[in-house]
């Protein structure tokens, strides 16, 4: 069977690993947006503590012997703590200062990071295997569906739609949109928002560092990994805008999807894809697709 | 008077500086200090701070090292064909960056940017990893041999020169002061009757052209293009540079651009002394820890040192 000359199982391969870098490309950017909305920063350090959490899964099986699962809890809890450190002694003393200074600041944290794995491992990527339980493909009839892959695109969507009903249904989620639209107000209701900001930036970098761990049987684990990664991130923010949740899980998804599909319908073009549709949403619709001017 | 002084004593020390160091590395450094000047011209008086710079630098590099090697231009031409592909592309760039505001604008040029680095790693006169190699250096003017780096250095101290002073009249210039006041407070700008779009649109392209001369310039000194120049990482350091010297000082990015190349190669030398005296054996492999280093040093000047060191002496003197 084929559609537009090209073989249906190799569609439909391109599609579901599309659908996959989608789904790093949702949590990533929701994890921007939610940091961006209560801090004000944009975390260049994503694409490296996404990196560290891919490392820490990686070096959890080779040096201790911990399974994949485990990993998956523990990593993140782990990237969390250590985003958590990073706010409290580093990021704190920007917020009253020009936004500029949180990128720059967060750079030379990726820099120092990426500097730190790339003298341990070079740049070579380390090999992980697909943990046990999730080997191997099922026939579906027209095409065959490899378990891991499937896992990783329902794994990002349960984890991105419980975010969505924590922020947009619990009262949790409540204060947070409240500190997002007037952090002063919310204080002076006698909320701790100082606190309520470093565990939103903990919680952002956890989803970064899950999708780290997602991602390591897929891609290979390598310090670069998370810079090539960013930068496509950033376009996709700005695509999707950074107003809403459901928009950056949707424009992560769709934007992986159309990336996937051009790797087969015309494979130059799949690595600027993401650019240039950033290009044409910025002349048709600055402010992004779900996009509010702040 | 003093300020006369100081100008003829750092023109004074350039004009001797090749018979005490090596002059390729000097070269390097000159274009560096231009790149980081026109970047200053952005972030510092304009208050844009651009991600996307190397495309500029770097993708000028490759434009004139394919007009000079595969065309036969003359070293002139070469270097205004690179120049006119910088402009032009940070009028595009440009145009589309500053369609958002503050943050948006800096994530924007960063992937416009690294979009231009896809397309070079894909287009096959660039050599893809391997680089552009074996750029002729020419003649100036069709009689003066380039070949010798004495005389090469000498070119490119003066064409550095007339750029820094064309930026440092750009700066003083009416334009320039509605460029600061487009930094300092956009919407009273607008209010009161500049059109701030053209006036950043415009500061973008010059920016964007001397980044390109430098790139030009390198290209041709060194001979080669690299992937490494179009690079967003190349993008970071001249970010670093300026920040360390000073962003919006005059001379802080050459200053900057001195500090962050020399440290570049001579990181090596400083783990291997550390390694000595202190007899951690990790220390000998700082040289290769670049990044790290790098890293560590806009950490520390974006908490502690954010007026960069000729702005932090500006203030005190003051």
């Amino acid at each position: 069977m084929e559609i537009f000359g090209i073989p249906l199982a190799a569609f439909f391969g391109q599609l579901l690993l599309g659908l996959v870098n989608g789904s790093f490309y949702a949590m990533l950017s929701l994890g921007l947006a939610v940091i961006f909305g209560l801090l004000n920063v944009i975390n260049f350090a994503h694409g490296a503590l996404y990196m560290m959490g891919a490392f820490l899964a990686w070096m959890g099986l080779q040096y201790f012997g911990i399974s994949y699962w485990v990993m998956l809890l523990l990593a993140p809890l782990l990237i969390a703590l250590f985003g958590m450190v990073i706010e409290r002694t580093m990021l704190r003393w920007l917020y009253q200062l020009d936004h500029l200074y949180g990128l720059l600041l967060t750079f030379g944290i990726t820099l120092m990071l990426e500097g730190v794995f790339r003298s341990f491992y070079g740049v070579s990527g380390q090999p992980f295997a697909v943990p046990s339980q999730l080997v191997g493909a099922t026939d579906l009839g027209f095409m065959m569906l490899p378990i891991y892959r499937a896992w990783v695109v329902v794994a990002s969507l349960v984890v991105c739609l419980a975010t969505w009903f924590v922020i947009e249904k619990t009262r949790l989620g409540a204060y947070l949109r409240a500190g997002t639209e007037n952090p002063r107000m919310v204080e002076a209701f006698g909320i701790n928002v100082p606190l309520m900001v470093t565990l939103t930036y903990g919680f952002g970098v956890a989803l970064a560092a899950f999708a780290g761990v997602l991602a390591a049987p897929v891609l290979q684990v390598s310090p670069l990994m998370g810079s090539n990664l960013i930068v496509t991130i950033f376009a996709v923010v700005v695509i999707g805008g950074m107003g809403s949740i459901l928009g950056s899980i949707v424009t992560g998804l769709a934007l992986g999807v159309i990336e996937g599909l051009t790797k087969v319908f015309y494979p130059e073009l799949s690595s600027t894809v993401v650019f240039i549709i950033m290009a044409i949403v910025l002349l048709v619709r600055p402010a992004g697709l779900f996009g509010r001017e702040k | 008077m003093s300020r006369k002084l100081g100008y003829a004593a750092v023109l004074v020390g350039l004009l001797i500086a090749p018979f005490v160091l090596y002059p390729v590395l000097l070269m390097k450094i000159l274009c560096f200090a231009l790149f980081a000047c026109a970047f200053n011209l952005l972030i510092g008086f304009t208050g844009l701070l651009s991600f996307g710079h190397a495309a500029f630098f770097g993708g000028a590099a490759y434009i004139t090292g394919h007009v000079l090697k595969v065309w036969g231009l003359p070293f002139e031409l070469g270097l205004l064909v690179g120049t006119a592909f910088a402009a032009a592309t940070g009028w595009l760039i440009g145009g589309l960056a500053i369609r958002r505001q503050g943050i948006y604008f800096t994530m924007i040029t960063l992937a416009l940017a690294q979009m231009l680095f896809f397309v070079f790693l894909q287009a096959p006169f660039t050599g893809g990893e391997d680089g552009l190699q074996s750029i002729p250096r020419g003649y100036l003017l069709g009689v003066i041999d380039l070949r010798n780096d004495l005389t090469m250095y000498y070119v490119v101290l003066a064409i550095m020169v007339a750029t820094f002073a064309l930026i440092v009249r750009i700066i003083h210039s009416p334009f320039g002061q509605v460029l600061k006041a487009v930094r300092e407070n956009e919407p009273r700008a607008t209010s009161l009757g500049y059109e701030v779009a053209r006036y950043k649109l415009l500061a973008f392209v010059l920016s964007a052209a001397l980044a390109g001369l430098a790139g030009s310039v390198k290209a041709v000194i060194l001979g080669f293009g690299t992937l490494t120049d179009v690079h967003w990482s190349m993008s970071g350091l001249v970010v670093l540079m300026t920040l360390v010297g000073g962003m919006g000082t005059l001379f802080g990015p050459v200053l900057g651009a001195i500090i962050i190349i020399a440290l570049e190669n001579k990181l090596g030398d400083v783990g291997s002394w550390l390694a000595q005296v202190t007899e951690i054996e990790w220390f000998n492999t700082l040289g290769e820890s670049v990044t790290m280093v790098t890293g560590l040093i806009f950490v520390l000047c974006v908490l502690a040192f954010r007026r960069g060191i000729i702005g932090e002496l500006a203030a005190r003197m003051r």
